[in-house]
């Protein structure tokens, strides 16, 4: 969501790095490049001024510091995250639990912010770490909003409490109150209350959710924001938080291109931390929100450590110590372990979710997006029409098992011959891998993580930038700067 | 909405105007959703002013930045076919039910068809809007092809020969490009049997710049002839639907102001200006 914001930090800095020498004036061109893009980004302009004022200050202050050798654009560019990462909360925080259950959550904001989805989403969450959280819809406005609710609880398998039909019909602060009795007869440990969106300005129904909040006084009043939101975003959270009051604050729809200008201004105008963030219409799209994972995200570095997370959850410990043992007893890496490896790929989302999260992907945003997520399905159903023993050794796949394995996938001869002879080479490059160690500079580079960049700045680890000393000793690439380059390392 | 207020009253009064003032004038522009290029357009124009009415030269220069294409709905020989498309959560639903209400209200026959088969009791959602505007709904089941639910409907609504079919589509971002495919291929199946007359896109008046970045990729996707901007009964401006305006060419042809049936209206651009400078 950030990308655009990002993309034109990173150009800022980009022409800032160019430059040998900076000087106050190269700071208050930076500044105004900064201020452009933050206004793009929907940013409110009570936030970003003092937030400009800031980063010139502390530029120039910097500034003698760093006359001589150190990079200077490298110390402004920190100046910058080190901000970011103030505005959008410090540290995450948790929800807090109730010392005697049921913690009550509950969530309100404005019409179409996600609310329903979100709780759903949050519900699951919860579960999942071996929480009972009992589902309540206390919308009874927006038509079939129950119903919604309902469909969204059945597929996380969490129980609605929904003693009332909604469409108008019912009271929703009788159905929080009786509530939190039904969860404690049936030792439900957190309730989340769904409720209707309601405007800042509706004094009404600003009302109906305080209302709602004193029935059940919940543990914390999750504010929902859409991710999209504009300058608008700014009246809405203080009407929210002078009528309803709130702990924290929800951003949806993360996986839009809006720049969520908004959740700046909300955090700091508010001082409320963003706790969580949901991005895509799966309801496993959620996770904690993490503000310096987002402020690098913004400064175009990528989001390393989500992706680390979700690698470890999707790949089972057993299977990828298996895989570890046979890489150091010296085995081959074949292809069943690599369709074990595309399975929990496939786990941990979409690709393009997956490619989005490496650092300098604003690059690559369109070829990223477009990614053909059924390649993915048709590199595994070659496999699968595999024997056992082709699966072990390819060197088998003669021309007529070859025509076999392409009836079975439904593919071409030619598609199972290029896997093999992808296969073959990333076979040929772990081989290599386990000789010489990490990944070679030129995948590295492929990858899209930029130069000078990985080093540094916010302290993430690439993998593909431990091990310099190349892999592929015996192939000197035909491109002189990329050899010079490579003979270098 | 008197957004303009200020403005006004810096060009009605003095003929010097420090560059202070204007920084004033721009942020309060900017604090309305205009975004910064319509923001430094506007204010380029208001500079240029000297004498003169200057409540008449405002209103052209804002005149210059509406569409000057029609604001009223095309009418087709058989069934008028609209298409509500839009990004999550900005009210297509509801929209598509006050619009069902607007045109029966003025004697049309309506027909709806329920194509947002992915968002959870969004079918029953509009199926009970159905029965409270008093029109028929053709739905197919949740997580049934949209495109399909459009082309039984589409071939209802021409058997009826009903004066509207307003398809209600889910809501998807515009920067998933399976999602705009599926929306194109909507489209494109429906056309098979009607010719599709409009497609309105629905933006959050709370929407901030990204509503350009929808309206553009929604018109590559599925040609939008028009905007129904939502929730202007909150405090916020919608001034973004005036910069796709000027930006895109896309007339503004509904707003949604509550949300009851009955809580919509034409957009009256002569008096949306005159809000706008009110003071």
């Amino acid at each position: 969501m950030f990308d655009s914001l990002s993309s034109k930090l990173t150009g800022a800095f980009a022409s800032l790095r160019s430059r040998g020498k900076i000087t106050s004036s190269d700071i208050d061109a930076t500044c105004s490049d900064i201020r452009a893009a933050l206004l793009e980004s929907d940013v409110a302009l009570t936030v970003m001024e003092p937030f400009i004022e800031t980063i010139r200050a502390k530029s120039l202050a910097a500034l003698p510091t760093l006359q001589s050798g150190t990079n200077q654009a490298q110390a402004i560019f920190e100046i910058v995250s080190a901000e970011l990462i103030e505005i959008l909360g410090g540290a995450a925080r948790r929800v807090r639990f109730a010392k005697n259950p049921p913690t009550v959550i509950m969530l309100a904001g404005l019409q179409g912010a996600g609310k329903t989805t979100l709780a759903g989403k949050l519900a699951k969450f919860y579960a999942d770490q071996g929480n009972t959280p009992l589902l309540v819809a206390s919308d009874l406005q927006r038509p079939n909003a129950v119903t919604q609710l309902q469909v969204v609880g059945e597929s996380v398998g969490v129980p609605v409490f929904a003693p009332e039909p909604g469409n108008g019909v019912g009271d929703p602060v009788k159905v929080a109150e009786q509530s939190l009795a039904h969860a404690k007869t049936k030792l439900y440990n957190m309730v989340i209350v769904d409720t209707a969106g309601r405007l800042g300005v509706d004094a009404q129904l600003m009302q109906q959710a305080i209302d709602i909040r004193n029935a059940v006084n919940p543990d914390e009043v999750l504010f929902v924001v859409d991710a999209m939101m504009g300058q608008d975003a700014v009246r809405t959270a203080r009407a929210f938080e002078d009528g309803v009051g709130f702990d924290g604050v929800v951003l949806t729809k993360l996986d839009g291109d809006a720049r969520g200008g908004a959740a700046l201004s909300i955090a700091k105008l508010t001082g409320k931390p963003i706790m969580f963030s949901s991005n895509g219409e799966k309801l496993t799209d959620f996770d904690i929100f993490y503000p310096e994972r987002m402020a690098s995200r913004i400064l175009g570095l990528g989001d390393v450590a989500t992706l680390a997370e979700q690698a470890k959850k999707a790949f089972d410990g057993d299977a990828t110590a298996k895989l570890e043992e046979k890489f150091a007893r010296g085995d081959d890496f074949t292809l069943s372990d690599f369709l074990e490896q595309l399975e929990a790929m496939s786990k941990m989302g979409s690709m393009s979710k997956i490619l989005g999260m490496l650092p300098g992907a604003g690059a690559m945003k369109k070829q990223i997006e477009n990614f053909d997520e059924s390649e993915i399905v048709r590199t595994k159903s070659i496999v699968q029409s595999m024997t056992p023993l082709e699966r072990e050794d390819p060197n088998v796949l003669n021309g007529s098992r070859r025509a076999r394995i392409a009836l079975g996938a439904g593919r071409k001869v030619q598609d199972v011959n290029s896997l093999v002879d992808k296969f073959t080479a990333a076979q040929k490059m772990m081989r290599q891998m386990r000789k010489g160690g990490g990944v070679p500079p030129a995948m590295a580079q492929g990858m899209g993580i930029p130069a000078g960049m990985g080093a540094g700045i916010g302290g993430h680890q690439h993998g593909g930038q431990k091990g310099q000393q190349p892999a592929k000793k015996k192939s000197k690439s035909g491109n002189p700067a990329k050899r010079a380059a490579q003979e270098q390392g | 909405m008197g957004i303009f207020s200020k403005f006004v009253a810096k060009i009605k009064g003095e003929s010097t105007a420090d560059p202070l003032d204007w920084q004033v004038l721009e942020t309060e522009l900017l604090g309305s959703d205009l975004g910064p290029t319509l923001t430094s357009q506007i204010i380029q124009s208001a500079k240029l002013i000297k004498g003169g009415d200057a409540l008449v030269s405002l209103t052209q220069i804002l005149n210059e930045h509406l569409s000057a294409k029609s604001r009223t709905l095309s009418k087709s020989d058989q069934t008028t076919v609209i298409m509500v498309v839009g990004v999550n959560g900005t009210g297509k639903t509801t929209s598509v039910a006050k619009l069902a209400a607007h045109l029966k209200s003025s004697g049309s026959s309506v027909v709806l068809a329920a194509a947002d088969t992915f968002r959870a009791a969004a079918v029953d959602q509009l199926q009970t809007w159905g029965k409270r505007v008093g029109v028929e709904v053709i739905a197919g089941k949740e997580g049934a092809e949209p495109a399909s639910v459009a082309f039984d409907a589409a071939t209802r609504s021409k058997e009826l020969s009903s004066d509207y079919l307003i398809i209600d589509t889910a809501g998807r971002l515009h920067n998933k490009s399976d999602l705009m495919a599926e929306l194109e291929k909507v489209k494109r199946v429906v056309e098979k049997t009607l010719v599709v007359a409009e497609v309105l896109l629905v933006i959050d008046a709370t929407t901030g710049q990204n509503g350009i970045a929808q309206a553009k990729i929604f018109t590559e996707a599925v040609a939008v002839t028009g905007l129904i901007v939502t929730k202007l009964d909150g405090s916020a401006r919608g001034g973004v639907a005036l910069a796709i305006e000027s930006a895109l060419d896309i007339p503004i042809k509904f707003i949604g102001t509550g949300e009851s049936d009955t809580d919509l209206a034409v957009f009256a651009p002569a008096a949306y200006i005159s809000g706008l400078i009110a003071d």
